[in-house]
C-alpha cells in the first residue's frame, strides 16, 4: 500500500480549523499508547496530564505563568514564520532581554520608583529585538541562514548568563552560590491576584502582545506585507515590499517580545537573575506557534495548552513517578502531528493498494 | 603536548564530520533535515543503553546505527510521503529527539559505559608522530575518513550518484525522466540517519563514556553549518570538521591549562598566556559557536559560489503530478 497526495483545487476551510485538534486527539492516543508501554494506566496518566492541573486554583495561577512566556514568544514567531523568515534562536532573545533588563535592579539598586519597571520591560524589549537584530542582519546583509545563526547564539547567550551570574552579578551575599540579588518590590512584576495565587502581570502582557499583533498582521498594511512576503517573495517584491526590511521587522519584532517574556519571567517568577531562567520556553514557543496555525490568536490556546503539559508532567512525576521528561517527548509529538495534519488543507490523502495502482495504470 | 592536542582534535573532529557527511548526502537529494541534533542524541543514548547492558561497545555502535536511520525515517515519511515543511519538520525531530533521549537515559545518568578499543593498526602505529595519529585512532575515525572519500566517489563517480544530485538540483525533471524521487530521498534520509547515529554513538562510546542529558550541546546543528561552510563538497567537510575540532579542543586546552606550568616560558609567550587565561572560561566554551556564525558569514556572502553550488531544489517538498 503506497500513500499518495492529491492537491485540492481549493484549501480546505474545515481541516484550516480542524487540523489542530486532530492533531491534538492523535497526540493523545499516542500519549495512551506511551503510557501503557512504560506500564502506567493510560487514562490516570492522560487526566493528570491535562485535567488535574486545571482543578485546583493555585495550578490555574501556575498555568497563567507558564502559558505567558509561551504565547508572548509564540506570537512574535508566528510573524516571522508567516514572513519566511525562520528565527528559531527565541530561547537566546529570551535571555539578552532578561539580562538587560535586570540591568537596572542589579547595577542600579537604589533607583526604586515607579519608572523602574516600564523602564526595565523597555530595556528588555530592546535587548530582545537588537539580539535578534544580529541574525537578521547577517540573512540580510550577508545571506547567511538564520536557522543557524539564530540558534548558535542561544548557546552563547546561555554561556553569557552564565558567566555573568557567576562573576560580575553574582550577590555578594550569596554564599558564593551563582545568581544576582533578588530584586526589590519596585523592579519586582506584580501578582494579579496576590491572594489567590502566583500569576503575575507577564500573563496579562502576554494577551496584549497576541491581541496587538493579530490586529497588526490582519488590519494593517505592513501585516499584509508579512503575508504577502510569506506566501509568495515574488508577488511581494512586484508589490514594491523590501524583503530586507521584513527580515529587520520580523526578527525584531519576535526578538522584543522573546526579550520581553525574558524579563517577565525574571522578574515576575524567579524574582532575581539566575544561570538558568527557562525550562526552554524558547523552543516549546516553536510549537506553540505551529499549533496556533501561526495566528496569534491562535497561539493563546495553544499557548495554554502547552502549559498545561508543563504542569501535567510534573503531576504525573509527582503521582505515578513518570519522568518529567516525557513532557518532551509529548511536546515534540504534538508538533509532528501538526505538522501532518496542516497537509490536509492543501492535499488529499489517497491510499492507494498495489491492485489498484496496477488497474490505474493499464 | 601538542601530539596530545592533535589526538584528541581527531576525537573532537569525528562526531562533527560523521554526521555532516551524512547530512550532506541527504542535501544534495534537496532534502534539509534539520533534524540532526536530535538523530544524534537518539544515537548517543541507543548506543550508551545498549553497550552497557550487553557490555559490548560494538553492538552499541551497531544499535545507534540502526536507531539514528529508524528514528530519520519518521522525519523521511513526513517531508517525503506527506510532502511538510522541512525546516519545522527537522525542528521537532529534534525536539522529540532531545525529549525521547532524556527520558530513555534517566536511569543511565552517572552510570559508567564501556569505550570502543582503539584499533592500533600494526607497524604503521610505530612510526614516529603520526604513527600514533593516524593508525592508532578509534575505529569511528576510520570509518568517518572512509566515508568522506566513499560518498565523493559515489556522488561524482557513480551512476546512481550523479542521478541523486540530479534530484537535488530538480527533483520536476528527474520525475518526468522517470525517476523515483521519493525512492532516492528515503534511502538518502536514512545514510544521512545512520550517519548522525554513529556520531552520538562516538560521544557516548568514544568521546566520554558516560550520558547526560543533551550531550550532543549543538553538534548537530554545528555539522549542519559545517555542509554549508563546505558548499556541499565532501572533502571540504573533511577540512570544516578538523578546522572546528581545533577549536573545541584549543579552547579546551585553555581552560585546562595552570599558568603556574608556563612559568619556564619565554617572557613575551608567559605575558600572552596570562592573557588568554584571564578570558572567562564561558567565552572559551562560546568560541565554537560564535566561530560556527563566522564561517557562515564569511561562505554565504559569495552569492555565487552559494548559488553555483546549493542544489537547488533544497527544502522545496515534492508532490508529484500525477
Amino acid at each position: 500500500m503506497r500513500i499518495e497526495l492529491v492537491k485540492r483545487s481549493q484549501h480546505s476551510t474545515f481541516f484550516a480549523l480542524a487540523s489542530p485538534f486532530i492533531a491534538f486527539a492523535l497526540t493523545l492516543i499516542a500519549g495512551a499508547i506511551l503510557f501503557a508501554a512504560i506500564g502506567k494506566s493510560p487514562l490516570t496518566g492522560l487526566y493528570l496530564y491535562f485535567v488535574e492541573p486545571l482543578t485546583q486554583l493555585w495550578s490555574v495561577h501556575e498555568l497563567a505563568v507558564k502559558a505567558g512566556p509561551l504565547i508572548m514568544i509564540a506570537v512574535g514567531l508566528s510573524v516571522c514564520y508567516r514572513s519566511n523568515n525562520w528565527n528559531i534562536g527565541a530561547e537566546g532573545q529570551f535571555i539578552a532581554g532578561a539580562i538587560l533588563g535586570s540591568a537596572i535592579p542589579i547595577l542600579m539598586p537604589g533607583f526604586q520608583n515607579f519608572l523602574t519597571l516600564p523602564l526595565m520591560l523597555l530595556l528588555a524589549m530592546a535587548g530582545g529585538a537588537l539580539y535578534a537584530g544580529i541574525p537578521a542582519y547577517l540573512k540580510a546583509r550577508f545571506n547567511a541562514n538564520e536557522i543557524l545563526t539564530s540558534l548558535m547564539l542561544v548557546y552563547v547567550a546561555q554561556l553569557f548568563l552564565d558567566w555573568l551570574v557567576r562573576g560580575p552579578w553574582r550577590n555578594p551575599q550569596g554564599y558564593s552560590f551563582p545568581g544576582s540579588i533578588r530584586f526589590p518590590d519596585a523592579a519586582t512584576l506584580p501578582e494579579i491576584f496576590p491572594s489567590q495565587g502566583a500569576a503575575h502581570y507577564g500573563f496579562v502582557l502576554a494577551l496584549i502582545a497576541a491581541i496587538a499583533v493579530w490586529f497588526f498582521l490582519s488590519r494593517t498594511l505592513k501585516g499584509f506585507e508579512v503575508r504577502v512576503l510569506g506566501a509568495s517573495p515574488r508577488a511581494g517584491r512586484f508589490a514594491g515590499f523590501s524583503t530586507k526590511g521584513m527580515i529587520f521587522l520580523s526578527f525584531m519584532l519576535s526578538g522584543a517580545l522573546a526579550g520581553l517574556a525574558g524579563i517577565a519571567e525574571v522578574s515576575g517568577a524567579i524574582g532575581q537573575l539566575r544561570e538558568v531562567i527557562s525550562p526552554g520556553y524558547g523552543f516549546t514557543a516553536i510549537i506553540v506557534a505551529f499549533l496556533g496555525r501561526l495566528n496569534p490568536l491562535g497561539a493563546i490556546v495553544a499557548g495554554l495548552l502547552l502549559a498545561l503539559t508543563y504542569l501535567g508532567g510534573e503531576a504525573a512525576q509527582i503521582s505515578l513517578g513518570i519522568s518529567d521528561k516525557v513532557v518532551r517527548v509529548f511536546q515534540g509529538m504534538l508538533l509532528f502531528f501538526v505538522l501532518a495534519c496542516d497537509t490536509l488543507i492543501h492535499y488529499r490523502v489517497r491510499f492507494v493498494t498495489a491492485i489498484s495502482g496496477e488497474a490505474r495504470n493499464a | 603536548m601538542l601530539e596530545n592536542i592533535l589526538l584528541t582534535i581527531a576525537t573532537a573532529a569525528t562526531p562533527l564530520l560523521l554526521a555532516a557527511i551524512g547530512e550532506l548526502v541527504v542535501e544534495r537529494s534537496g532534502v534539509l533535515n534539520l533534524g540532526v541534533e536530535g538523530i544524534m542524541i537518539m544515537g548517543a543514548v541507543t548506543g550508551f543503553a545498549v553497550s552497557l547492558s550487553t557490555g559490548n561497545p560494538w553492538l552499541g555502535l551497531i544499535a545507534a546505527t540502526i536507531a539514528g536511520a529508524l528514528f530519520s525515517q519518521l522525519f523521511a515519511f513526513l517531508v517525503i510521503t506527506i510532502a511538510t515543511n522541512q525546516v519545522a519538520t527537522g525542528l521537532s525531530l529534534t525536539l522529540l529527539g532531545i525529549g525521547l533521549s532524556g527520558m530513555i537515559g534517566e536511569s543511565f545518568v552517572g552510570q559508567p559505559g564501556v569505550k570502543l578499543p582503539t584499533l592500533d593498526i600494526p607497524i604503521l602505529s610505530d612510526l614516529p608522530v603520526v604513527g600514533k595519529l593516524l593508525f592508532a585512532q578509534d575505529p569511528l575515525f576510520y570509518l568517518s575518513i572512509v566515508l568522506v572519500f566513499a560518498v565523493m566517489w559515489f556522488l561524482f563517480r557513480t551512476r546512481t550518484g550523479l542521478t541523486l544530485r540530479s534530484i537535488g538540483d530538480n527533483h520536476t525533471s528527474a520525475h518526468a525522466l522517470g525517476i523515483s524521487v521519493h525512492k532516492y530521498r528515503y534511502f538518502a534520509v536514512m545514510f544521512g540517519g545512520a550517519c548522525g547515529g554513529m556520531a552520538g554513538a562516538h560521544l557516548t562510546l568514544v568521546y566520554t563514556s558516560q550520558w547526560i542529558e543533551n550531550m550532543s550541546a549543538g553538534r548537530g546543528w554545528i555539522a549542519l553549518a559545517l555542509v554549508v561552510f563546505a558548499s556541499w563538497r565532501p572533502l571540504r567537510v573533511l577540512l570544516g570538521a578538523y578546522l572546528f575540532g581545533a577549536i573545541t579542543i584549543v579552547q579546551l586546552h585553555i581552560q585546562a591549562t595552570n599558568l603556574r606550568d608556563l612559568e619556564s616560558l619565554p617572557a613575551p609567550l608567559y605575558w600572552l598566556a596570562e592573557i588568554v587565561k584571564s578570558i572567562p572560561s564561558q567565552f572559551l566554551s562560546s568560541l565554537p559557536y560564535l566561530a560556527t556564525i563566522l564561517v557562515l558569514v564569511i561562505i554565504s556572502s559569495n552569492r555565487r559560489l552559494t548559488l553555483i553550488n546549493t542544489p537547488a531544489s533544497l527544502g522545496r517538498p515534492f508532490v508529484p503530478d500525477r
